[in-house]
């Protein structure tokens, strides 16, 4: 399929390393960061979406797919990791070894003020839930911080966000 | 205010009846009461995870199990407070309409851990208009003891997934101690199950 999406190519080095390291659900609120990511998945027999109403339920997900041995990614903006932090109870307490991907809105060029609050919390907010984070901020960052991400909530058992700057992603018009 | 719905179902007497065959199924258990009584229903063995936090999960965490282990029966227990918490999850669910998903709402119209405060389903909310709302299809309430026979029969029979509205008693749950260390019991799981539980 020919794609001339701005995120088809990373999207589908994204994919490919998520599929190959065995991730079959891919929990998300739609973003425009992960939307060639979700359509990937969407679009592959052995990947299956699961569109939420809210991201914590996602983190939920993620975790009663670790409980019976398969791998799932919660594919989610910044500003929806400000829904989560309670049920990362599951992460920091629970040690489930939780797979995230973040697509960064209010840093990079970024014109609605409403983003600017959240996407500052990013970065403590995980860290203080016990989650690992592996920045994207230009394209030669993807695949070693996805590769860190997949092995950290791999064998390495942690939980680990792959978070994706607008300065990679590109800042939308507003 | 709506005066609270009646309800005649001891909580105790409920899960035994509603999953005589406990042992084949997977399940998750949301706070306090209804983890209380999942744990006793399944001595606290490796087919359940119980929760004392991250309210509203239990839905979500179920559904995740369901969605990975289609051929696994999974019963996600918790209470009205919780489900109302995590209400979105039931329209994912409708959505994702996992044919192995069992959801039972163990509804005693208040916060029972926190000081029996009142719940929404004491006045108007109904659960189980919520989840037909959401697109859930199999939807069942029952309030009464010579009910349960025919709920049992609707967690056998009907097409999933299932809602299951037990308006029970606001009587004390099973006075089960269960093991809270949750890293612990995630583990206790995973064993469980990679040993062909």
């Amino acid at each position: 399929m020919a794609d001339d999406h701005p995120h088809a190519e990373w999207s589908g080095v994204m994919f490919d390393l998520m599929r190959d390291a065995g991730v079959k659900l891919f929990a998300h609120v739609p973003d425009a960061g992960n939307d060639r990511l979700i359509a990937l998945a969407e679009e592959h027999n052995d990947t299956r979406t699961v569109l939420l109403t809210t991201e914590e339920e996602g983190v939920g997900i993620c975790a009663g797919a670790d409980l019976v041995g398969e791998r799932a990614v919660l594919c989610m903006q910044s500003s929806g990791l400000g829904n989560c932090p309670n049920y990362l109870s599951l992460a920091k307490g629970a040690h489930f070894p939780l797979l995230m991907m973040i697509s960064m809105r209010g840093d990079y060029g970024e014109q609605n003020p409403w983003q600017y609050p959240m996407a500052g919390a990013v970065e403590s907010l995980l860290e203080s839930m016990g989650v690992l984070i592996f920045k994207v901020e230009s394209r030669d960052d993807l695949e070693k911080a996805i590769t860190a991400a997949i092995s950290a909530s791999g064998k390495g058992a942690q939980s680990a966000a792959i978070v994706l700057s607008q300065k990679f992603l590109g800042a939308k018009g507003f | 205010m709506a005066t609270s719905p009646t309800a005649n179902i001891d909580r105790r007497e409920l899960l035994p009846l509603l999953f005589p065959d406990q042992a084949d199924w997977l399940f998750v258990s949301g706070l306090a009461g209804a983890s209380k009584d999942a744990a006793a229903l399944t001595k606290d063995g490796a087919n359940i995870y119980t929760m004392a936090g991250a309210m509203g999960a239990a839905v979500s965490i179920g559904l995740g199990m369901a969605l990975s282990a289609p051929d696994r029966k999974i019963a996600a227990i918790n209470g009205d407070g919780e489900m109302l918490m995590g209400i979105g999850s039931l329209i994912t669910v409708a959505s994702e309409a996992p044919q192995n998903l069992t959801i039972v709402c163990l509804d005693n119209s208040m916060h029972g851990e926190t000081g029996g405060q009142k719940g929404h389903t004491a006045a108007t909310a109904n659960l189980e208009a919520i989840a037909r709302g959401a697109g859930i299809t199999s939807a069942m309430t029952i309030s009464e003891p010579d009910q349960i026979a025919d709920a049992a029969k609707f967690i056998a029979e009907a097409p999933g997934p299932r809602f299951l509205l037990a308006r029970i008693l606001p009587t004390a749950p099973s006075a089960f101690k269960r093991d809270l260390d949750m890293a612990a019991c995630r583990v206790r799981f995973k064993q469980g199950l990679a040993a062909g539980g």
